[in-house]
């Protein structure tokens, strides 16, 4: 049971770190993101580079865990701007399904382009996997990078939470999703809210990105199965809600890895299961908002 | 009176031909005649499909286009050893167009038809995946063309069907798995337990399900502990190593590849699930230059043939992996020896099929010549012995990785055993599952 519950942690951490970007940027831009993948892949190609410059250098070993959240950032604060100004910006109150095809063709141009800059050969930065040491729980050996995980979206979805009950900024995105009109007509500057929330919601998945590369080889592909997964939690959760992205992932994650530990054959249903059941129940998912209907 | 002019004018022409012919016969028949065959081209044209990019780019695809590229300059540049020794194919340069295989299976039977249509090459040699394979094979048939499978794994090509036009030049497969449970047997006669994560499609599906009916058929009393099949290009294993370092079975099988067998390998190295349980990676070479020092101890590394780091110690293999390392700087694994399986089995069926006719031959000839060779490879000598002599047998190999070797940059290998082709493949009228199920009937095993 403890290591069902762990297990099922950990995998919950690594699915709200890809998909709770992907929930906040939906919530203002009303844009469904399929390039979420491929931010997230940046993410984790930008990280392990940082790691493996640095630790050529042979420099202070844990210096690793501060690179990879600047990965992030910097991914963020590159492609957030570009994406947002230079394309998405002609798509607000379009047709959904022109919206997608142009996330798309993005999620088509950035896997390229990875491959451009990075090529096809994997690469390995595993250096900060096995440097927190490990941890017993009932007969299992967890390494620590394990639990950093779950600290790192712990601290994700707190900081989220500050930031739009707590923050001026954060105040006047919910102001948005809510009501973009009336937000406008308050004095809102809707394309500073819109690019700041799509940068943040590109560092989101950068972040998981970044803090998946350690443990995996980082090879061209790692977007697709993200992007699927990602869907999932938030369609779960509601679209558009951060509260429902955390419940999404912890109940995608505790029943994935019950199958995992008791019904391995039932693991790759499990996730469409729960899936399932939710919207048999809700529709819109667990925690989507009420529509106001407008007059 | 002009009809009659016409008969007789048809008569004497069909009159002079058949002296002509008869001519021919008389002339040629002790050793046939070099203006009876197809006249001899100025290049071999080879379509060679392989994956360029996506994941499967990196550990197969690359690898397999490399060996290409170094084995073609070579063949061409007359520098090969003998056999091979001969410029081109028969004296006629090689010319090669690279296909990517990425995309699936429609777009790559659009791509062969294209490649045989408008490209008109003389053959094609490809495809990793077997959705490809399985695809392009009736395609091929169609279209009279020559394919050259040199990579693809499943046995249903030719245990299900027949065919005229298609060859396989390396062993699919059954191999591996049959190969991985004799080898666990061998250096682990008492094992009690085993398990398997392989990935869930049919690669993954049909890899256990051989090992896990293979160990049972040798050593009934074994258990099995767990069947974990997490989707393909997951990632992420923590749940299912907690699951196999929570049942603890002896052995843990694995048919991952590329980039998830690199994930799972990092992610289980600090819960250090193989010290609790011995690993077998039946696709294991491909990592070992790359993973280098990461890789572990005592785990049992194959390479689905006696390739790569298991290949023979043999001229053919010393010369391969000295042309490759010294271009590619890195030393060749699987995929790049089935790739030089294909383009020697090709070299020699046509040069067999010249030396039969004494001139250029024609597709027809090169295909019945083709079928039940025996040739030389890197790999030591490859028999077509399956499929109506369509179809490779060859040996496959296992060993454990021991010590790393500074020199090589990778983990020597220790405990290899060989077990020959007619020890690992089921013989002809067979099919896979029959043959295990019925405890391996006519299997040669030393």
């Amino acid at each position: 049971m403890t290591t069902i519950v762990a297990d099922g942690l950990v995998f919950a951490s690594w699915l709200f770190l890809v998909s709770a970007g992907l929930t906040l940027i939906y919530g203002v831009l009303r844009i469904l993101n399929i390039a979420h993948g491929s931010l997230y892949a940046l993410g984790a190609y930008a990280g392990a580079s940082l790691v493996i410059v640095y630790s050529q250098r042979e420099a202070w070993p844990y210096g690793t865990f501060f690179l990879l959240p600047l990965a992030a950032v910097v991914v963020g604060a590159v492609t957030g701007p570009v994406m947002e100004r230079g394309v998405l910006r002609w798509m607000y109150g379009r047709d959904q399904v022109l919206q997608l095809l142009v996330t798309f063709a993005l999620f088509l141009i950035l896997e390229d382009a990875v491959k451009l800059i990075w090529g096809v050969s994997p690469y390995y930065a595993f250096q900060p996997y096995t440097l927190l040491g490990e941890i017993h729980l009932a007969d299992v050996v967890y390494p620590g990078y394990s639990m950093l995980l779950v600290g790192v979206a712990a601290c994700a979805a707190v900081g989220l939470w500050l930031f739009t009950s707590r923050s001026r900024l954060g105040r006047l995105v919910v102001a948005v999703i809510h009501d973009p009109e009336m937000s406008t007509a308050m004095g809102v500057n809707l394309p500073r809210v819109y690019v700041l929330t799509f940068s943040l919601g590109a560092s989101l998945a950068a972040l998981g990105g970044a803090f998946t590369a350690p443990m995996i080889s980082v090879v061209p592909g790692i977007a697709v199965e993200v992007i699927v997964v990602a869907f999932a939690v938030v369609v779960i959760g509601g679209l558009g809600s951060l509260e429902g992205a955390v419940a999404g992932a912890l109940l995608i994650g505790l029943v994935r890895s019950a199958a995992v530990h008791l019904f391995p054959a039932l693991e790759l249903f499990a996730i469409y299961l729960v899936m399932a059941a939710v919207l048999l129940v809700r529709p819109h998912g667990l925690f989507a908002r009420p529509e106001a209907r407008r007059i | 009176m002009r009809q009659r002019n016409v008969h007789t004018s048809v008569a004497r022409r069909v009159a002079g031909i058949a002296a002509a012919a008869a001519l021919a016969v008389a002339v040629g028949a002790p050793g046939g005649t070099a203006g009876a065959g197809p006249a001899r081209p100025a290049e071999v044209k080879i379509g060679i499909v392989t994956f360029l990019s996506g994941p499967a780019a990196a550990p197969f695809g690359i690898p397999a286009r490399n060996a290409a590229e170094v084995l073609i300059d070579e063949i061409n540049a007359g520098r090969a050893p003998a056999p091979y020794n001969q410029r081109g194919i028969a004296g006629v340069p090689i010319r090669v167009v690279y296909v990517d295989e990425a995309g699936g299976a429609d777009r790559q039977v659009a791509e062969f038809r294209r490649l045989v249509l408008d490209e008109r090459v003389d053959l094609v040699i490809g495809y990793i995946s077997s959705a490809d394979c399985l695809a392009v094979a009736p395609v091929a048939e169609e279209l009279r063309a020559l394919l050259v499978m040199f990579d693809c794994g499943t046995n249903q090509i030719f245990e299900e069907r027949s065919y005229r036009y298609v060859f396989r030049t390396h062993g699919h497969q059954i191999l591996d798995n049959v190969g991985a449970a004799r080898y666990i047997l061998r250096i682990k006669p008492e094992i009690a337990s085993i398990a398997g994560i392989n990935q869930n499609y049919a690669w993954g599906q049909d890899s256990w399900r051989d090992f896990r009916d293979s160990v049972r058929r040798l050593k009934p009393d074994v258990r099995v502990m767990g069947e974990h099949f997490p989707p393909l290009f997951g990632g992420e294993y923590s749940a299912q190593i907690s699951a196999l370092l929570g049942a603890r079975p002896e052995v843990v099988h694995t048919s991952f590849w590329g980039g998830d067998l690199e994930s799972f390998l990092i992610q289980q190295l600090p819960r250090r699930l193989y010290e609790r349980s011995t690993l077998v990676l039946t696709t294991g070479d491909t990592v070992l230059p790359r993973l280098g020092r990461n890789m572990i101890p005592g785990v049992v590394v194959g390479a689905r043939g006696p390739h790569g780091a298991l290949a023979p110690n043999v001229p053919l293999n010393r010369w391969f992996r000295e042309v490759y390392a010294r271009r590619f700087n890195v030393r060749p694994v699987y995929p790049s020896y089935h790739m030089s399986q294909a383009i020697f089995g090709v070299k020699t069926a046509y040069e067999r099929a010249q030396r039969q006719v004494g001139g250029w031959p024609t597709r027809e000839q090169v295909i019945d010549a083709f079928r039940g060779i025996t040739f030389d490879t890197p790999s030591g000598p490859i028999r077509m012995a399956l499929g109506r002599g369509h179809q490779a047998i060859e040996p496959v190999a296992y060993g454990i990785t021991s010590r790393f070797n500074t020199a090589t940059g990778e983990y020597d290998l220790t405990r290899v055993v060989v077990f020959p082709a007619e020890c690992v493949n089921p013989p002809e009228g067979m099919t896979s599952a029959d043959w295990i199920a019925q405890g391996f009937p006519g299997a040669r095993c030393p």
